[in-house]
């Protein structure tokens, strides 16, 4: 009887409008129990994918600049070399370095890849969760080393 | 089934863009260390090699794929992240919207850039 109000109510709150039932929201990524490692990477994927798209629409707007000739475009890189800007570009680059390899991990496990051979559920359960650790091990492990690269790129610039 | 195909073209997008995206930071951000894409040495945004890149038809068609592609991967994702927090029918039509009419006017502007700085770069020689 309890589950049937909860429907009820739970259609009555749809067909309102109103937020779903369940959904816990932007508290729901970061807040929402005990999660592995690949939970919190899912939190950061967002975050650098939310952080490069907005430098994205800027470089749009900046790189028109060239169309206004050498000066234009000379000032606009004087301005953008100072450090802290120089700094901000390479947590960028750093962004993407991430977010590039995570996402091939997330494509390779979504096309069923990585993800080990469907099993009987017998008890003690196996969780496909340690089948796809080396695939995210990997992908770290190539994000950091172009994140290194990229940080000896960036003190050579500021040298 | 609409949804999942707008799903299968993020992450296509997302592979293109690793590519494309991959060559243009290799060009920008480990030019100190490889020097790719830079034919006249020094920082990648000098104008020189702004130029010597700019004139080269391939890097218009590259820029203008790139383009295309972050725009559609980037606001798809954001549109997602969006409708995850469970807002109304009429507020995710009114997101379509907005992100088609902005993705749209951003692909102009970059693509107005990208041929107007191909012309500018040919008769600089």
């Amino acid at each position: 009887m309890e589950t049937d109000q909860a429907g009820v109510l739970r259609e009555k709150e749809m067909g309102s409008g109103k937020k779903y039932p369940n959904t816990l929201g932007l508290w729901g990524w970061i807040g929402g129990g005990r999660w592995g490692l690949e939970r919190y990477l899912y939190i950061l994927h967002r975050i650098t994918g939310i952080g490069i798209f907005i430098y994205f629409i800027l470089h749009v707007f900046v790189t028109f600049s060239r169309v206004y000739g050498k000066e234009v475009w000379e000032s606009w890189m004087g301005f953008l070399h100072a450090p802290y800007f120089a700094a901000g570009e390479f947590m960028v680059f750093a962004a993407f370095s991430f977010h590039a390899f995570n996402g091939i991990r997330l494509v390779l496990i979504e096309l069923g890849f990585a993800v080990g051979k469907a099993e009987e559920p017998i008890y003690p359960y196996t969780s496909s969760i340690s089948k796809q650790r080396p695939v995210m091990i990997i992908a770290m492990i190539i994000t950091a080393i172009l994140v290194a690269a990229g940080g000896v790129d960036f003190l050579g610039l500021m040298n | 089934m609409q949804e999942t195909k707008y799903w299968t073209w993020h992450m296509i997008s997302g592979v293109i863009i690793l590519i494309l995206l991959g060559i243009h930071m290799i060009t920008n951000h480990l030019s100190s260390l490889l020097g790719w894409f830079n034919p006249l040495g020094g920082e990648s945004t000098e104008w020189g090699n702004l130029i010597e890149r700019g004139k080269l038809m391939a890097y218009v068609i590259m820029y203008v794929l790139l383009l295309a592609t972050v725009l559609y991967h980037g606001f798809y994702g954001c549109r997602k992240i969006i409708f995850e927090l469970g807002i109304s029918y009429r507020y995710k039509k009114v997101t379509n919207i907005l992100f088609i009419i902005f993705g749209v006017f951003l692909f102009i502007i970059g693509c107005l850039a990208t041929f107007t700085f191909y012309i500018i770069a040919n008769a600089a020689l």
